[in-house]
Order: structure tokens, then sequence, then C-alpha cells
């Protein structure tokens, strides 16, 4: 199920703002890979632009190549909606959709995409909660609303919904940043589980949760607040965190940054 | 007076001052008080507003309720129209007038609210640049149209241009002027309260835009803008000017909108209410208390299903 994500030479714009520049990198299928950086470098920007999600934003448009196996994602005539179904997404605040019981918010990705059936969504939405591990504690009330949950089984929902619609990627724009330490301990055992189904990007302020959950590691930074986000180094966790080759890396992991 | 508590309470305070308890040094001592005072100042000042806004609401309810409740105890009042009844009579009822706002109203609403809310959705999910700002001014104006213009407007076009008669029909159509503005603003209110997250979370199931709007934005926002559509329909219900442009009264019942006169509540206490015989005025406060109450209802109605239907926790 897992693709591989190859970008090269990728630049972000919001209108004529350049927000990331040059972005070269590989992700692999089956591990977790992270991004880090400080505020305003770009992370959650380049992630967005790996399920075409950044061009909701009036003005978010790219230059260069985002390849997914084989195939590219910003390739005149690929349908935005198609990509977003392939990589899935996972927000930094839970946001499971109001109206919506527990139930049919694992069904919405594929309720709204027009799937029939009782059976096969029941069996969809159980394989999905068990998956995000919520399934025994919320089993006995899924026609419960969504909303009713507390933030870390939120966001376990929204990870389940994610999931529901077998995505080959899954995305994860700080998704423990909203959360205690029990929820988060919860959402990065579910990750290191996940892993074995799918490619997963993680972006993350926790450097102690980088090392903790990701196979491999990006640092961004910036020059200077108004330049662009840059992709300083990508490596494997270990060696990002015990020995990384650019100083700046080092700085910002050892706490030294400006 | 109950104004006059808190002032008098913090007066007590300050006198007897808490025993036991050393005193706070002069400099802040006098800080305090003078700042106490000014809360008290201001308590009283806000309390004497609402009050003073309160008398006029009082006074109007008061004259109406206690001037037109009798004849809506009769149950006449509700199953019989005015057909045939004179100024100098007593009895008939104002099911004629009641039947015919709220048939107007539901015309109005019927042609109202797909068009405003389907502009709401358009300013709100879709509308970038000139265009986009172009409607939200023309909704603008249309707001601060009075609504005798609206009824001239609609005379102008279906009595003048196009050589119909004065329907209810084109009483509605006027209507619709009024109330397609204010749909459409509290419409976009409610619409912009739903958090971009819920798009976004929809978007990245692969979900495309008119789909997410449909089933998770308008289904989140779909209780605030049923109180927008019954207060805006109260507001029109109750507008008098177009309908005595184009809506003449009738004592009879009536339900054809194209054809012949409708009576309305507006219209019927229009009718009587430069008569100076008995039956007759008091058929004009009862006409109006029946206004009041229809409005009311429709408030009410609006409340509960915002309630109903309010996002569940």
């Amino acid at each position: 199920m897992a693709k591989r994500i190859d970008v090269s030479d990728l630049n972000v714009y919001y209108g004529s703002f350049k927000a990331v520049e040059g972005v070269t990198m590989t992700v692999e299928p089956r591990s977790v890979t992270a991004f880090i950086g400080p505020s305003g470098c770009g992370k959650s920007t380049f992630l967005r632009t790996l399920n075409r999600m950044h061009e909701v934003v009036p003005g978010g448009r790219v230059e260069g190549k985002v390849m997914l196996d084989d195939e590219d994602l910003y390739a005149s005539g690929v349908d935005p909606v198609a990509v977003r179904r392939t990589v899935g997404m996972v927000f930094q605040r839970p946001n499971p959709f109001p109206t919506m019981s527990i139930y049919d918010n694992v069904a919405a990705g594929l309720k709204l995409n027009g799937v029939r059936g009782k059976k096969a969504l029941d069996e969809v939405v159980e394989r999905s909660l068990r998956g995000a591990n919520l399934w025994t504690e919320v089993k006995d009330r899924l026609g419960k609303p969504g909303a009713g949950l507390s933030g870390g089984q939120q966001q376990r929902l929204c990870i389940a919904r994610a999931i529901a619609v077998q995505p080959q990627v899954l995305l994860m724009d700080e998704p423990c940043s909203a959360l205690d330490p029990i929820s988060t301990l919860a959402i990065e055992d579910l990750i290191s589980e996940l892993k074995s189904t799918y490619t997963i990007v993680i972006v993350t302020h926790n450097m102690q949760q980088a090392a903790r959950v990701s196979d491999r590691t990006a640092f961004f930074n910036l020059a200077a607040t108004g330049k662009p986000g840059k992709l300083v180094e990508v490596d494997d966790t270990q060696r990002i965190f015990n020995n990384p080759s650019v100083k700046a890396t080092e700085d910002y992991i050892s706490g030294r940054f400006g | 007076m109950s104004t006059a508590t808190p002032a008098t309470a913090v007066a007590r305070t300050r006198a007897a001052g808490r025993p036991g308890s050393p005193q706070p040094s002069p400099a802040l001592s006098h800080k305090a008080r003078s700042r106490e005072l000014k809360n008290a100042a201001a308590r009283v000042l806000v309390w004497l507003a609402f009050l003073v806004a309160l008398v006029p609401l009082v006074w109007i309810l008061w004259s109406v309720v206690s001037q037109g409740y009798h004849l809506l105890l009769d149950s006449g009042w509700w199953t019989h129209s005015q057909k045939g009844i004179t100024a100098r009579r007593q009895g008939g009822g104002a099911v004629h007038a009641i039947q015919g706002t709220l048939l107007q109203g539901a015309v109005t609403a019927a042609i109202s609210v797909p068009v405003a809310v389907m502009t709401a959705v358009y300013l709100v999910e879709y509308g970038r640049g000139k265009l986009a700002r172009a409607v939200s001014f023309m909704v603008d104006i249309l707001t601060g149209i009075p609504s005798i213009v609206a009824g001239l407007f609609i005379y102008a076009v279906w009595v003048t241009t196009l050589g119909f008669q004065r329907v209810a029909f084109a009483v509605s159509l006027s209507l619709v002027l009024l109330m397609i503005p204010t749909v459409v603003r509290s419409t976009e209110e409610m619409l912009k309260l739903v958090p971009n997250e819920l798009r976004e979370a929809s978007y990245a199931l692969g979900v495309p835009k008119w789909k997410t709007i449909v089933r998770v934005v308008l289904p989140t926002a779909f209780s605030g803008i049923i109180t927008g559509i019954l207060l805006g329909l109260a507001r029109v219900m109750g507008e008098t000017a177009p309908l005595l442009i184009l809506g003449p009264y009738t004592k009879s019942i009536a339900t054809d909108l194209f054809g012949g006169y409708m009576a309305t509540l507006p219209t019927m206490i229009n009718q009587d209410r430069t008569e100076s015989l008995q039956p007759a005025v008091d058929r004009v406060w009862a006409a109006a208390l029946t206004l009041i109450l229809l409005i009311l209802v429709l408030n009410l109605a609006g409340r509960l299903i915002a309630r109903l239907g309010s996002v569940r926790k």
C-alpha cells in the first residue's frame, strides 16, 4: 500500500511570497519521516504540498516536482481531489465533524464519496477504529457525537477517519501539539504501528517526539523572517540527533538556537 | 429601588471596614475608593439606560395586550373573516388576514431563501475579487432600501410596465427584495463561523469542494441559518408599506395569489385605524396583538430549531 515520495527542486509560493525554496528529498515507504525546525520555516507548508492541500489557501502554488512512486502530483490533468484520497492528512487540532456521530465521522470519507452499503461501511469503521486504537473505547457509543470525546480520542478519531479511505501516505501536521502527554503517548504508539502499512510524514515541534517515532528526520530552517524556508538536511534520525553533518542542525537540536 | 443597592452596599462595606484587618495605607485606599465610586456610578448608569430602553417596549406591549386580548379569546376571531361586518357591528374574525399574511410570507420565503442562501455560499466559499465585492456591495445597498421603495419598484415593474393587477404575488415579490439581504447577511455570518479546519478535514479526505459545502459546511451552520431565515421572515411579515401599495385590503378570505385582493394583518390594522366606532377600534388592537403573537411564535420557533439542531456535544 505504501508509496515512496520523491520531491525535487520544489518551491512553494503564497501569491508572490516564496515560502519554501528548493526542497529535494525522498520519503521512504513504510517508515516515519519527521520534519523539525523553528516556527515559520515552512515545514507545514511543505507538508501540505504533498497532498496539494496548500492550494486551498488562495494564491498557493508550487514549482517543481513531487513524485508519488512514478506519478507526478503536479502534472497537468492530475485532480487534487484524487491526490488527497491517496495522501491522507491529520491536522494539528483534532477536527471531527461536529454534526456527525463517531461512526459517521469515520465513514465520512467513504460516504461523502458515494460508497453505500451498511455492511461494507460497518467493516471499514471497525477496522479503522481498531487501526487507530480507539475501537474498545468507543464501540458501545458509535452513535454518539464525535465532538463529545476527549482531545486525544478525537485525534485518534481523526486518524481513523483518515485511514478509513485507505490512503497510501499519511501526513500528520503536529498531531500531538494540542494533546496531553498520555494522549501523545497513545498517538505515538499508534504511529509506530501504522508505519508497517503506510508511509508516514509527521511535522513536530517536539524533538524528543521526532527522536522517538521517526526513522528519518528532515531539518528545515530559514535565514531570516520574510525569507523562504529551506531544507537544511535530511538523514537517519539517529544520525541527525547524534552526529548531524550541518552545524545549524546541531545547534537547533541541542537548544543553542537563536 | 434596586439600582441603588450596589452603591449603598459599597458604602456600607467602606464604613464598617473589616474587623481585625489592618487598615490599608492611605495611598492604596484612596485609589480603591475613587475606582469603586466610578464603578458604582457606571453601574447605576447602565441600569438606568436599560430601564429607559425598556419603557417603550413595555408600554407598547401593555397597551396592545390590554386593549386587544379580549377579542382573541373569542374563538370566532380565529375562524371567521370580516365579510359583511361593518365598523358599527361587533363580531367577525381575522382569519382572512392571518391566512393572507402567512401565505404571502410563505411565498416570500420560498423565493428568497434559495436565492439568499446560495448568494451567501457564493460570497463565503467561492467569492474572490471584483464580482464578489460587487455582489456584497449590492447586498449592502439592498439592505438599506426603504420598504416603500421596494413596494414602488415592484409596482413600477408589475403594474406600470407589465400591466398586471395588484395581487398577492406582487406583494411577495416586494417582500423578497426586503428579505433577501437580511438572510444573505445572517447566512454569511453563520457560514463564516464554520471553522476552516472542518473544510480542510473534508478536503483531506478527498471530498470535492461542492460536496464539502453541502455535506459538511451547511449542516454545521444549519441551525444558525434557519434562525436567520425565521427572523428575516418575521421582519418582512410585519412590513406595511409595500402592502399599502400592492395589496389592497378585502374583508373576505382569499387564497388566489394571482387574482383579486388578499387581506393581511397590517392592512387590516390600517383599514380601521381611522374609525371612531368602538367595534372597529377593538379589532385594530386585536389585529395588532395577533401580528405580534404571530411574529413571536416565529421567533420562538427559530430559537427552538436553533437549539434542537445546534451542534451536539
